[in-house]
């Protein structure tokens, strides 16, 4: 196996622009290693090979005429199968999609092909992104490298589990709730959830529309960085969309310094329901992050701990609306349509045998959430706690320039066992869904191996709005500190067998 | 057929008093729909004037049209209402095959225009319409139900679905209960519906045409016993084509439900068809259990906060009240009630306006728009605006005349000359050397010699028999081709045979 794909993104864009490679040869080897894996892993449901190979020899034709090329040019990357991308299938993991070929490309998608990335292909995820482990995908569950037994996270875990297995060294996934940084966290990579409106939701296939964020995936953090330069930025086509241009993410990204910088670990996040070897992979951080010169002071965010029960009120509500267009009327599965069922009995038969278990608990609460005479109760109550999680934050940002807590309150779970208990399933989200309630930047970056389990623990950072280089120089100087501790990236950690 | 009983109309205005209501939907004339870019225009093949947006697909984003906020507020202010500060679109959820996302982007408890009044006249006393409010919201698709006898969904086979007219900007204008109109609620209701048709036109912001479809109205009306301050049980009647059916229908509800409720009865909250071809209402859908729309702000748009001073500048552009203005032309054009009437009927009025305003006499530019040039477009089958020829040059050919330039004939070749693209008054006048003769050496050879060969009549006419005179002036007119003064060449042999 080519060693090329162990290499990070921002290396493998400098061999090809100074041409010890070819982008043909970088792609080959990222199939080649999917091909070896997806047995195994199933990060992806969809590979775009012939695409993918076609591109590589434009991008390389490009390069050869002299072109002025972008800093990601050339490199391999896998999208969430809930961006659209004409030319290929998009499914959001769920049969209710089988078969639409959208006729347009989500933004941040066509970022990538105007960058000239490579996309290889769509990656697992739980359905319609509602879920924490990929398990709620239509299409089967995906494997964490780490541990075939267990959960990579999710709702994005294909996204995450292609990077730790080196399927493609960037992906690009979506977080409502926690969907990009909590299957980083188990995988032992990182993940961004963007300020809120930084980059376009067009194309991303709603779940929640004002929680959903795109955000980018990477084995370390100025690959994250390059990535989030290329995806974001303002899109007339999404109204949420902020119309001013981000903080420089790349120069904090390479700063790998953190002297000065005044860091709140969030004290409701820790205790009870919290693994010991999570909660000491993540205190060492903090130490770590103190001796490289950084102020840590506790702070209390009172309201943090209500942002769950709020969060699964608001967003099935949201669900239930922007799921109501799956109908069957006009794209996707068609269930009962035998010509004496009315227009009615069809969507109710499509509805019901294309959506899965979590999908339809989501949407009949939602429902339930909405309805008249419960409106102020529950959406009109979860969005006073959403005010008052906001407050927290600003009160916060104060005090400090960061937040910190771990990204999830345990390790990579078994598959299979938190699937019936979807309270245990949701408590995963517990840390992170605080920052799709704000608005606020937040990412999850590796702190090390749980010495319970030896697998990845996940360390959140979360900054104000609009200072999405703050998790990054956090998560640099954080990088530089571990990454002297291990003896390199996390992955060289990883079992053999895993590589 | 109807069953219904009615109560006659005298016999229920002395024991009720009838409430109403009235709920208009104005389609915009906006060049693209509400949310995305696709065309309105009508009548276009089926789905070709669609798009990712306006079809709902899984991904797309809403962005609002700029201008259909404009025409909103402008009709808000034309119906004296307050423009909100702040306002939100909301989504009012439920299923139907023609709502491509299953909700409709509306506007809920947050109307960009509210709190306003309007005044009507009928039979010279007037009446103040309260308007509730005024909000933006996008129209549905079409559905066209095959393969049965009626057209309607009952008995249909199958149905097609036109998305053209989906996401066309509409203006949904609802007036408070209008109490105290007594037996004139019919005429009311017509009179104000009425009024907003002429205003919206004045406006420029819709075609406001009830027959197809782009001004429509729902008329609620409910009887309320003398003497109670008690509120009926209204019923809403849906199918109002024209002005004609409202005042019909709502005529027709109130000896229908007078009949329900003399009889001890109870009247059923229910939405009702207006049958064109009986003349009756016929009951719909039940509204006892009002539809729970599970109402929430729309998350993909940020609100609207329309700036004071662009207000302002709106509230600077909405023109006169049509009635008003029209009984102001009446007066200062010096018409009579039945010439007013008759140029409203054929859209003449702001020709005549630009006419007169170009140096024409209001008579004058009456007879030409009423006569010759309405009857030209009759014979065409085009409006009186669809005729190539402005108000300028009308003014222009009424010039020529008064400076006995050209004879009322004359001017009717110009007149078919400028409607045939052939330049200005003047241009054809010089082009075709229309222009009369009036120059007396030039008539005089020609005047001589037609008394020279006819001294028959020469002679009657010097006996005194001066009627014999239109015979000689025949004479020299066909000697001229037309082109010479009438008036000038009776003058002139008068005055030779008295030599």
């Amino acid at each position: 196996m080519s060693t090329l794909i162990h290499e990070s993104a921002h290396r493998l864009a400098e061999m090809m622009a100074v041409g010890d490679i070819t982008c043909e040869e970088v792609t080959r080897a990222h199939l080649e290693r999917i091909t070896e894996a997806e047995d195994q892993i199933h990060a992806f449901l969809y590979v775009d090979a012939d695409r993918a190979m076609d591109t590589s020899r434009r991008v390389d034709a490009k390069r050869r005429s002299g072109e002025p090329m972008g800093p990601l040019a050339g490199v391999p990357i896998g999208v969430k199968d809930v961006f659209t991308y004409a030319g290929a299938p998009t499914t959001c993991a769920s049969k209710i999609l089988e078969g639409w070929h959208p006729p347009y490309t989500a933004t941040v998608v066509q970022r990538m092909i105007d960058a000239d990335m490579v996309i290889v292909g769509k990656t697992n995820m739980d359905e319609f992104a509602m879920g924490s482990s990929t398990e709620n995908s239509a299409y089967g569950p995906t494997h964490n490298p780490w541990a075939l037994d267990r959960i990579p996270g999710g709702s994005g875990g294909g996204s995450a589990a292609a990077l730790a297995g080196f399927e493609v060294p960037l992906s690009v996934g979506s977080d409502t709730g926690g969907s990009i940084r909590q299957p980083a966290a188990v995988t032992g990579t990182v993940g961004v959830k963007p300020t809120y409106g930084s980059s376009s939701r067009y194309g991303l296939v709603a779940m929640a529309s004002s929680l959903d964020q795109p955000g980018p995936c990477a084995r370390n953090v100025l690959d994250a960085a390059l990535l989030h330069q290329v995806m974001s930025g303002h899109d007339p086509k999404d109204s949420t969309s902020i119309d001013a241009s981000g903080p420089d993410v790349v120069t904090a990204a390479r700063s790998r310094d953190v002297t000065g910088m005044k860091i709140g670990v969030v004290k409701e996040f820790g205790g009870e329901g919290y693994a010991p070897g999570v909660e000491r992979s993540f205190r060492e951080a903090v130490a770590g992050l103190a001796s490289a010169g950084a102020e840590i002071v506790e702070v209390s965010c009172p309201h943090f701990p209500a942002a769950l029960g709020a969060y699964y009120l608001i967003m099935p509500s949201e669900v239930s609306s922007n799921l109501a267009r799956f109908d069957a009327m006009r794209y996707g599965l068609r269930v009962g349509d035998d010509g004496t069922t009315s227009a009615e009995q069809v969507m109710r038969l499509s509805r019901g045998a294309g959506f899965g278990a979590e999908v339809k608990r989501r949407i009949i609460l939602g429902t339930y959430a909405l309805s008249s005479g419960y409106y102020d109760a529950y959406y009109g109550s979860a969005q006073k706690v959403r005010t008052l999680v906001i407050q927290d934050f600003s009160n916060a940002f104060c005090q400090v320039d960061v937040l910190v807590s771990p990204t999830t309150p345990t390790t990579a779970f078994k598959l299979g066992e938190r699937i019936d208990d979807p309270m245990a399933m949701y408590k995963a989200d517990l840390c992170t869904i605080p920052s799709n309630l704000a608005g606020n930047v937040s990412a999850s970056f590796p702190a090390g191996l749980s010495a319970e389990d030896g697998l990845p623990v996940g360390f959140q950072v979360m900054a104000p709005p609009m200072r999405d280089d703050l998790v990054y120089r956090v998560g640099s100087g954080l990088e530089a500190l571990l990454e002297d501790r291990w003896g390199g990236p996390l992955w060289t950690l990883m079992k053999e067998e895993g590589r | 057929m109807t069953q219904d009983q009615l109560m006659d109309y005298t016999q229920v205005m002395e024991r009720f008093d009838p409430v109403i209501g009235l709920e208009v939907h104005v389609e915009l004339n906006t060049v693209s729909k509400m949310f995305c870019s696709c065309s309105t225009a009508f009548g276009a093949p089926p789905n070709t004037q669609t798009c990712p947006v306006c079809l709902g697909l899984p991904g797309s984003l809403p962005v609002v049209n700029a201008k259909a906020v404009e025409s909103a507020i402008r009709i808000g202010l034309a119906l004296n209402c307050s423009i909100a500060t702040w306002c939100r679109f909301a989504r009012k959820n439920y299923f139907y095959p023609d709502m491509t996302k299953d909700f409709q982007i509306s506007q809920y408890d947050e109307p960009l225009c509210f709190d306003g009044e309007v005044e009507v006249e009928v039979d010279d006393r007037p009446y103040t319409i309260p308007i509730e409010r005024a909000h933006m919201e996008e129209d549905a698709g079409k559905s066209v139900h095959m393969g049965g006898t009626t057209g309607r969904i009952q008995d249909a086979a199958y149905s097609l679905l036109d998305y053209n007219r989906a996401g066309v900007p509409l203006i949904e204008i609802v007036t408070k209960p209008v109490y105290g109109t007594g037996a004139e609620a019919p005429e009311v209701a017509r009179a104000y519906v009425s009024f907003l048709r002429d205003m919206i036109r004045a406006l420029g912001v819709s075609d406001v045409r009830m027959e197809q479809g782009s001004l429509r109205c729902d008329a609620n009306i409910s009887l309320m016993p003398k003497g109670s301050h008690t509120l009926g049980t209204r019923t809403e009647t849906k199918n109002l084509n024209s002005l004609r059916s409202i005042e019909k229908a709502l005529r027709y509800e109130i000896g229908r439900q007078g009949a329900v409720l003399a009889a001890g009865g109870t009247v059923k909250q229910e939405t009702r068809h207006w049958r064109e071809d009986g003349e009756y209402t016929w009951p719909g859908r039940s509204k006892e259990q009002a539809e729970d729309y599970r109402y929430f702000p729309e998350p993909d748009l940020v609100p609207i906060a329309p700036g004071r001073d662009w207000v302002e500048q709106l509230r600077a552009t909405i023109p006169e009240v049509p009635a008003v203005r029209l009984a102001r032309l009446r007066e200062t054009w010096g018409f009579s009630p039945m010439e007013l009437r008759d140029a409203v009927a054929a859209e003449a009025v702001d020709l005549i306006e630009s006419t007169v305003a170009a140096g024409c006499a209001p008579q004058a530019a009456r007879k030409w728009w009423m006569t010759e040039l309405l009857r030209r477009a009759n014979a065409d089958n085009l409006s009186l605006d669809q005729l190539t020829i402005t108000g300028l040059q009308v003014a222009q050919v009424q010039g020529l005349i008064d400076q006995g330039v050209l004879s009322d004939k004359l001017a009717r070749q110009v007149m078919d000359a400028v409607l045939a693209g052939e330049g200005s008054p003047e241009e054809i006048v010089a082009v075709r050397g229309l222009s009369l003769v009036s120059d007396s050496a030039a008539l005089h050879d020609v005047v001589a010699a037609v008394i020279a060969d006819n001294p028959d009549v020469a002679a009657k006419i010097r006996d005194g028999k001066v009627q014999a005179v239109g015979a000689l002036i025949g004479a020299v007119m066909s000697k001229m081709s037309g082109k010479a003064d009438a008036a000038k060449v009776r003058e002139m042999l008068m005055s030779m045979l008295s030599e």
